[in-house]
């Protein structure tokens, strides 16, 4: 008899698996820059869309406004490097805090009024506005003008200051990726994701059960805004500049989770693979439609076929793609959330 | 004083008085049943208990606890668990899933919670079905799995929602059966509403009945069903 929670990952699923980390391994030595840049992104989503599936797809609450803590994260940090000289390691844990504070604000607010669904959403895009819209005056971290970070011995890599070039990154964000994954089914397979699920699938039954929902739904909104925030430390000193503009916007929120969906709420492989197949599909698109935005002037071509694109797969994939994909590749088992 | 007591408890719904001073006792080991027809109560009165809505009056004890007031994982917790009548399985998960989420409640080890889901599920004919969806049972399966799940977190008291609607007289026996080994071997009390008359009469020591909101008679099964006052707003002429 088994003795954990954790549904044994046949072999296939796991040599699946192995390979893909050696591929991702090895490709910096393989591939071109233009090529790792993509693939930076593509992980860069797999690690945002993982956390964001921590708390709609495990804990079954909406969150349309991740961008707030993705900002609150990429500012902390930033501030504390640029201006007192903090590791951005130190400024990740910081900004880890400061997120999981923002997080459990909002839920609060949100749980104990008994806002949901929808409107709970609404209210996780209205922090993330406003909060762009404060960061605007904020000059003392640049304001609408922006904020930088000091860009130096780009040459040398320098992991403790997280200073250095596009292949350090990739390995950061492969390492973060990785690791959350891991995270994941670990909490899966405890307590904290039995009850994280049951919420998700009737809360009034899981109250029944002894569960006190609302602390464990705080604890979700917790954990994910604190590894967004993470991710945001990682794309400040990655990118070297921050606007409040982009950084809190509700595009950058739909972004984060457009992997998950795609790939599969509520599934561990769902946003690795939503990640894999839409950023390729926006970059493709990008290549492919060019001679036509040059040739006609059509400016935001490339919006409208990608936007096309993700109707379609989830029009034909209403459960995201990986499910399909596992059934496919006679990974029947590793469907469900616990794999 | 242990056991459940109700005394002088009212809940009004807008302009509808679900429940209204009703007051009566659960003592400690035993089954108790609650009758009455459609909308005199029950399921409110079951909700009260359960913390699902708060009582406008009256006070609810559980043993030297007062109940009225607390959440539903409080009243979980001092060892009420209750099924639902329009059931609420975690459609997504497994049948072993469902019930090791009940069975976590009583333990943090995933492993052990597992083994105890199994000894359930396998007293509940459910062993065979446990990798499931529980959304893909038939309806008296999804019963059942409410009462596993209910079970799961070792309650002193089961309040049971029409657990028996809906199945055939054989599978009622058995359910019966059921009931009376825990309630003999566990020393669980039960409280059920039902409306299958079959098991009131073959469970309970002692019956209940509410009408528009109000208890109007209380005894054993077999006085119940003479009452004049139950035949005529319930179990009807044919009954005697």
């Amino acid at each position: 008899m088994m003795t954990t929670g954790v549904a044994e990952v046949p072999w296939r699923g796991r040599a699946l698996l192995a390979v893909l980390l050696a591929v991702l391994v090895v490709a910096p030595f393989v591939v071109s820059s233009y090529l790792l840049s993509v693939l930076i992104l593509v992980l860069y989503f797999a690690y945002l869309g993982q956390a964001w599936n921590i708390m709609m797809g495990f804990a079954g609450q909406l969150s349309l406004g991740h961008a707030l803590y993705f900002g609150l994260g990429a500012y902390t940090a930033a501030a504390l490097y640029t201006k007192f000289g903090v590791t951005p390691w130190a400024g990740m844990a910081a900004g880890a805090i400061v997120s999981a504070v923002a997080g459990a604000f909002i839920g609060a607010l949100g749980f104990r009024f008994r806002i949901g669904g929808v409107y709970f959403a609404l209210l996780t895009i209205a922090f993330a506005e406003f909060t762009r819209i404060l960061f605007d005056h904020i000059d003392w971290v640049g304001g609408t003008a922006g904020f930088f970070l000091p860009v130096s011995n780009r040459d040398t890599n320098d992991l403790w200051n997280l200073r250095g070039d596009p292949t350090m990154f990739y390995y950061v964000w492969l390492a973060g990726a990785g690791g959350v994954l891991a995270l994941c089914r670990m909490l899966l397979s405890s307590r904290l994701g039995y009850y994280w699920l049951a919420i998700r699938e009737d809360e009034l039954a899981a109250q029944a059960l002894g569960i006190n929902t609302f602390r464990y739904k705080i604890a979700a909104v917790m954990l994910s805004a604190a590894l967004t925030a993470c991710g945001g430390v990682v794309y400040a000193f990655y990118n070297n500049n921050l606007f409040p503009e982009p950084i809190f916007s509700v595009a950058r929120s739909i972004d984060m989770l457009l992997g998950a969906v795609t790939g599969g709420v509520g599934t561990l492989m769902g946003p690795i693979v939503g990640a894999f197949i839409l950023t390729p599909l926006g970059e493709g698109l990008t290549v492919a439609l060019e001679p036509l935005q040059d040739l006609f002037k059509l400016d935001g071509i490339k919006q409208v076929f990608y936007g096309l694109c993700v109707v379609l797969i989830v029009i034909f994939q209403r459960h995201g793609v990986w499910p399909y994909l596992a059934r496919k590749l006679g990974l029947r088992q590793l469907i469900g959330a616990r794999t | 004083m242990s056991g459940l007591h109700l005394r002088d408890v009212s809940k009004r719904f807008r302009g509808l008085q679900a429940v209204d001073r009703v007051s009566f006792d659960v003592a400690e080991g035993a089954i108790v049943a609650l009758i009455g027809p459609n909308g005199a109560g029950k399921t409110t009165t079951f909700n009260l208990i359960a913390g699902v809505t708060r009582p406008d009056n009256g006070e609810i004890r559980f043993g030297d606890m007062r109940l009225d007031g607390r959440k539903p994982h409080q009243v979980c917790a001092a060892g009420i668990a209750r099924t639902f009548q329009i059931v609420r399985p975690f459609g997504e998960l497994s049948v072993e899933e469902n019930v090791v989420v009940g069975c976590l409640h009583v333990t943090h080890d995933i492993g052990a919670a597992r083994s105890a889901a199994r000894q359930i599920l396998e007293r509940l004919d459910l062993w065979s079905k446990r990798a499931q969806r529980a959304a893909s049972l038939t309806l008296p399966d999804r019963k059942r799995l409410e009462v596993a799940r209910a079970l799961g977190t070792r309650p002193q008291l089961l309040l049971l929602d029409e657990v028996m609607a809906g199945l055939r007289p054989t599978e009622t026996d058995q359910m019966v059966a059921f009931f009376r080994e825990i309630n003999r071997d566990l020393g669980i009390t039960i409280l059920l509403i039902e409306h299958v008359m079959r098991a009131v009469m073959a469970l309970a020591q002692h019956v209940i009945v509410l009408n528009y909101g109000k208890k109007i008679a209380e005894g054993r099964p077999d006085a119940i069903v003479r009452d004049p006052a139950v035949l005529e707003c319930y179990l009807g002429e044919e009954a005697v």
